[in-house]
Order: C-alpha cells, then structure tokens, then sequence
C-alpha cells in the first residue's frame, strides 16, 4: 500500500531518452519530509540531469480531517484546535476562525480587544516571518547561525505569548465575540521593550543577508512568479505580493480596526526568492509600526462582548466566510449553520495548501538545489497544508 | 450587487438558471446558484466582465446534504469570488449535483481560476464530486487505494482497526461488535 498519491508520471517520458540523445530521465521523490522543519511534505520530481521537468507535490501524511473532527464538536471545541493548523501562528488561526463565528452570530468585540488582538497577530507575523527567513538561509546551506539568531528574537516574543496565554506555541487565546484573559501587568511594557530592540535585530540581519553576495547569487532570479499566474492561482500573503500585487486583506476589508494604523504595504518587482525574502524583511518594519500605534492607543475597558454566549451556543441557521491577512496568507473559515450546537459544515481556507499551486510553475527548469529554495519561500506549514 | 450580477449574467448567458440564495445569518453573505450546464460560461464572465473583474477564487467549499436536509439529497460546491484588481468581493456561486450517488458530475471550473485546482480535488477526495474538465483529478489527501468519501455526513469508518487493549464506552460497544464479528469467522 502507497500513502499519499503517487504522481502520474508518464511512462513514455520517462524512458525517453532526452534531446534524442543517450540516458534517461530520473523520477526521485524528494521527502517525504519537510527539508527543515517538522511535517512531512513528498515532491516526486522528474529530472533531466540536474534540471527539473516535472515536479507533483504529495500530500496528505499529516491529514487528521480537522473539519469532520470540528463538525462533530461544539464551536467553542474547536478554538484550541485550530492552533494546531499553522502551528507558528496560533494567534492568527484563533483570530480568523473568531472573526467566521462573530460574523456567523453576530457579535461585536469591544474595542480593547481589537488592540489586544491585532497586537498579538502582529507579534505573530514577527515570529512568523523571523523563523521563514531563517529556515530559508538553512535550506540555502547557512546552517545554524542565521536560524539562531532568528529564533533568539522569536523566542522573546514566545515567552510574552507564555505569560499571556499560559503557552508559547498552542495559544488558544481568543473567543468569540473578545479574547479569554486580561493581559498580565507589565505585559505592554514587555511589547513595548521588544518593539524597541527589534529594529536593531533586523539592522543586524540585514546586514548579514540583504546585501550577501553569496545569498543574492542564490536568491536573485530564481523561482521567478508572474503577476498573472500569481493572481489566477490564488496565491495570497507576502508570495503574492513579492510578484507586485497590492493586495493585503488588512487594507482591502480592514478587519478588526486596522483602518485605524498607519502602515504601508511593501511590494516586489520581481516575483524571485529574493523579492519574497525581501517583502517579508519589509513586512516586518511596517508590523513594527502598526505595533508602536497599537501600544500607545489601547484603551481600558472589557475584553469580551457581555452578549456574547460560549456554553450552550446556537447560531441561527445561515452561513457566514470570515478571513484574516495571516502571516502565509488568506486564512479563511467558512461556516455553515443548522441552528444546532455543531457546525454543519466547517471549512479552513489554508492559504500554504493554495501557495503550493504554483510549486511547480515555479521550479521547472531549475536545479534541485534550487528547487529546495523555491519551496522554502512559499513558508508552508504541513498542520495547515495536509489539516 | 448580486442583483445586478445576476440580470447582468442572464442577458449575457442566454439559458443561464441562476437564483440567489437568501442567508439567515447576520452575515449576510447571500449566495448564487447556479445550473452546471452553464457554470463555466458564467465564470468566464464574471472574471472576465470589466465592471466585476472577479480575478481571484479565494475558497472552494464542498458540502453534502443528505436527504433529510434538503430534499432530494445533493452535494454542493461553493466558491467564494474576490476581485484583486477592484478590491470588492464576496461574491459566491453554488454548483449542486442530482443526487448524491449517480449523478455527481460538475464542471470543473479550475481552468478559469487555477487556485481551485487542489481545492477541487480535496472536494473529490472527502466527498466525491467529480469535476469534468479537471487537469489533474486524484485523491489529493488520502491515499490512492482508499475507497469512500469521509467528509459526507453519512460515512461510516471501516472496522479495520486495532482495539486499545481496555476498550471504554462507545469505543467498548464497537470493540463488542468486532471481537464478536472476527470469532464467528475464525
């Protein structure tokens, strides 16, 4: 027995021999395994010498049905479950799949925990992006030293996670209609401290990266995506973005109280590794911004809904799509309403499983080092890919 | 809106059975249906129309109602329509099958909108909708020799499974069952 689909290579072109010439193309399967992180993710490829003809990506090893799971539960039970989707951003997949039940129900979240949530999302993108650039140089050879001091940061920020939510990674923080607990004293000091000392980190990190002659030789040019594809395959977050798309769900449908930050959206020319690097290094300077605003401007007052009901909640009968700009993109949840306990259909919208659609627009034609970095900028996670 | 796109629609598409879907909840993200007959010739338009420029399929949904729910039992796909170039959106379209055994072709629409391509083929994967015109239609999350459709309702597991060896409540009434079933055949 086979796990996963096996990709329909043809036979025929297979034994081939290319260019009329002599030898044959090689299929290897690349993985299953996630090159740098936990998961397990399987490219077969097909080769011709070190070029790329052919690459189908393999999923499904991490597959639990999240939805059929969410489906036979109640809505709150599935708070803590959507942590483990992107399990780098717990904070973002909380909030989205928050924003599907309030627009479901109904429910109005009161002002201080908009700041605290779009304070914790943008803590999230921090830790998000940090760790992708940092895997990203591992997967380029630089091993260790720039992922260390990647996590040195990301593991700062973990620890106020901590003491917010009581865990660094499977937060489980936000609920319907506001978020679960007061912040701890002290704990805005403690963002604002971070929100100081970062610029210096990414000053550091760009020094050692952005101008590298050895990085840009492997970042420049490569796995170049056009503007066209990018929008007709539905890639959304910093991807799309790096091919020069103005489209960030948090200007477009300014969920939440984004509308109220000054902020920019930073773009690629390019569409190349480098531009994708380079979005996210910029993504976030402008998420340190929104921080700084966010800090300053958040009022006193409740964090949950007083109409909002947890136990025992029914909404009524109807169907609502809330979605977020989560650090890899659109992170939708789509929500359907029987009037009962359980949803009747639940469905995430995971923005690393669509990104992954032009994989192999991206790679063909270039060597399996090379592929290997392609695949590192796309910034999967196989917990949200495979569900 | 959905008003407009829908007259828009029926004067472009001649034959074109479209109807809006009300929604009960607070959201008020209402819906079109649309036949599969003329699904791929709507979408073309509605991407492609200069006024609604819908560019971007954001989700594509699968959902199964059996006939309890709504009568005759179907399963649907449903896709949520977003304009990068205008900025604007939802707009979503409903794709319903006959029933939920036979008749359970729809048009793929993955060549207008690429991102449905894998969308597509978990729909076909977890519920079994099969979607003509597909570039690539395989089990996407399950694997090849995997029979049955878990994502519909009425789906049941196969006992195929090793038994914890203290088997409690519901999980006990089934361990019953399969030791009672596997000694009446040895």
């Amino acid at each position: 027995m086979t796990f996963g689909t096996t990709a329909p290579v043809d036979e025929q072109v297979l034994h081939h021999s290319p260019d009329g010439g002599e030898g044959e193309y090689l299929e290897i399967a690349l993985g299953p395994h996630h090159p740098s992180t936990h998961g397990v993710f399987r490219m077969d490829v097909v080769l011709d010498g070190e070029r790329v003809i052919k690459l189908k990506p393999v999923f499904g090893y991490l597959h639990r049905n999240h939805e059929k799971i969410a489906e036979s539960a109640s809505y709150l039970a599935s708070m803590p479950y959507t942590d483990r989707l992107d399990y780098i951003c717990s904070l973002t997949n909380n909030w989205a799949y928050a924003l599907a039940v309030e627009k479901l129900a109904g429910f109005q979240v009161p002002e201080r925990a908009e700041y605290i949530r779009v304070i914790t999302a943008e803590l999230t993108r921090l830790v998000n992006h940090t760790s992708t650039i940092g895997f990203l140089t591992q997967e380029m050879g630089a091993s260790g030293t720039p992922l260390m001091y990647a996590f040195r940061e990301r593991e700062k920020i973990l620890d106020l996670f901590e003491s917010l939510t009581g865990s660094r990674m499977m937060c489980n923080y936000m609920r319907f209609g506001g978020c679960r607990v007061e912040l701890p004293s002290g704990w805005l000091e403690q963002v604002k401290k971070i929100v100081e000392e970062f610029p210096r980190f990414l000053d550091e990190y760009e020094q050692l990266l952005t101008g590298n002659e050895i990085f840009m030789a492997r970042a420049q040019g490569i796995g170049v995506l056009k503007k066209d594809l990018a929008i007709n395959a539905g890639i959304t977050g910093p991807m799309l973005r790096a091919s020069g798309v103005n489209y960030d769900i948090r200007k477009v449908d300014k969920y939440g109280i984004y509308d109220r930050f000054d902020f920019r959206i930073p773009l690629g020319e390019h569409g190349d590794v480098y531009d994708r690097y380079m979005v996210r290094m910029l993504e976030m300077r402008e998420s340190l911004k929104i921080l700084d605003q966010a800090i300053r401007d958040i009022p006193s007052g409740p964090i949950m809904d007083p109409k909002a009901k947890i136990r025992g909640f029914r909404p009524k009968p109807g169907e609502a799509y809330g979605r977020i700009e989560a650090p890899k993109g659109e992170l939708g949840f789509y929500l359907i309403s029987d009037g009962s306990p359980h949803p009747y259909r639940y469905r995430v919208r995971p923005p690393s499983l669509i990104n992954l659609t032009v994989l192999e627009d991206m790679c063909l034609g270039s060597s399996v080092a090379d592929t290997i970095v392609i695949f590192g900028t796309v910034d999967i996670v196989l917990g949200e890919v495979d569900r | 809106m959905l008003e407009r796109i829908k007259a828009e629609i029926e004067a472009a598409i001649p034959g074109a059975r479209l109807e809006i879907i009300p929604n009960g909840s607070p959201s008020g993200q209402r819906s079109m249906l649309i036949d599969p007959a003329h699904a791929s010739e709507v979408a073309k338009f509605l991407r492609d129309n200069s006024e609604f420029h819908l560019d971007y399929c954001s989700n594509v949904t699968g959902v199964d109602y059996l006939d309890k729910d709504q009568t005759p039992g179907h399963l649907e796909a449903v896709y949520h329509l977003y304009s990068m170039a205008k900025k604007h959106g939802p707009v979503i379209l409903r794709l319903r099958t006959e029933n939920r055994t036979d008749k359970v072709h729809l048009p793929s629409l993955t060549p207008v909108w690429r991102s449905a391509e894998f969308q597509e083929r978990e729909i076909f994967d977890l519920y079994g909708i099969i979607f003509d015109g597909h570039p690539d239609l395989r089990r996407i999350l399950m694997w090849d020799e995997f029979e049955d459709h878990p994502m519909r309702r009425d789906y049941v597991e196969p006992d195929d499974y090793e038994y914890e060896p203290t088997p409690h409540d519901e999980v006990l009434e089934k361990a019953k069952h399969h030791l009672s079933r596997s000694s009446q055949t040895a």
